[in-house]
């Protein structure tokens, strides 16, 4: 029993790392006129046959937490309340455990 | 004594000192109010003006909405005192959650600086009393992200209730329902994006701005009153 809740306290301390990537783009049927632009420019060059340009943009950061599920409901709390602005933007949330999980656990 | 009223600055705002002027050419005592402060001082009006807030970063008025003063400025909205943010004021009442919507960026990404002409749709808001519907002011945008845009379901609140203050006659931006402003379900916080600070003088193109900040002195002398 002692032991039990000793290794409890130890997984509680060891917090995974994890490597997020959010993508933030407008959301479908909000006008891209940036994307629009490069997509009337590309066959300029002679880059035919594309469409569907959007242009959104990429925000990184690697996180602390106790699994990949509580990372992934942590991420999704910051998008709705500050990384994006749900009236026109959504994000795809994108969350690896981090290569460097082992050293970091270990310092 | 005149109504006061507090102009609040952000790292990066720059019309601060155009309100203040035009606050002051009206009769009434315009103040800066720092950003990092939590008080507003007393004031009897409240105006965030344009600029680049905290540089726009992550989006415009995304970063303004922590500052210190903006629990100050929420808690006097919801006390009923009159709160007007102008172009980028605008964006940040909108991310603050203050105004419904969001501004993105214009109809063929076009920067547009250039006078319009609005025209007023309710006489009903701190920005508007005393203007009677359907009068025309010619007053400047100067903006990159100021197409208005909200869910239909928002915009059909703000038909209904009467919550669009000003439109514009020839749609610069691709806003929808051609709004160039919108005020809150009570009616004291108004967002625009064009700038009635910089229309008060014929000689420098209009001075219809006056109309609007002098209908905002006269809300805020009455709350003082009262």
């Amino acid at each position: 029993m002692a032991v039990s809740r000793h290794l409890e306290q130890v997984c509680e301390h060891e917090d995974m790392r994890f490597d997020v990537q959010v993508q933030v783009r407008l959301r479908d049927g909000v006008s891209d006129p940036e994307g629009a632009t490069i997509e009337r420019s590309l066959p300029a060059l002679g880059f035919d046959g594309v469409s569907g340009v959007g242009v959104g943009k990429v925000i990184h950061f690697t996180l602390e937490a106790a699994d990949e599920a509580s990372a992934r409901a942590e991420v999704t709390d910051m998008c709705d309340r500050f990384l994006t602005n749900p009236v026109i933007e959504q994000a795809d949330i994108k969350i690896t455990e981090s290569s460097d999980a082992e050293a970091a656990t270990s310092a | 004594m005149s109504a006061r009223v507090g102009v609040v600055l952000f790292p990066g705002s720059n019309c601060e000192h155009d309100v203040v002027e035009a606050v002051t050419m009206l009769g009434g005592q315009g103040e800066i109010v720092w950003h990092g402060d939590s008080d507003l001082g007393g004031v009897d009006a409240v105006v965030i003006p344009g600029g680049f807030a905290h540089g726009d970063y992550l989006r415009p008025g995304a970063i303004a909405r922590f500052s210190p003063i903006m629990d100050a400025v929420r808690e006097f909205a919801r006390s009923g005192g009159p709160v007007v943010g102008i172009c980028n004021g605008f964006q940040v009442l909108t991310e603050a959650g203050l105004l419904p919507g969001a501004l993105q960026k214009n109809r063929g990404l076009k920067f547009v600086c250039q006078p319009t002409v609005l025209r007023v749709v309710t006489s009903d808001t701190a920005l508007t009393t005393g203007i009677e519907v359907g009068t025309e002011l010619v007053v400047p945008i100067n903006h990159f992200e100021g197409n208005y845009t909200c869910s239909p379901e928002t915009l059909a609140e703000l038909q209904g209730e009467d919550r669009v203050v000003v439109r514009y006659v020839d749609n610069p931006n691709g806003s929808l329902d051609d709004i160039a402003g919108v005020c809150s379900a009570e009616r004291n916080v108004v967002g625009l994006m064009p700038h009635p600070e910089r229309a008060m003088l014929d000689l420098l193109g209009s001075s219809d701005g006056r109309m609007l900040l002098g209908s905002l002195l006269a809300v805020a002398g009455r709350a003082k009153a009262a």
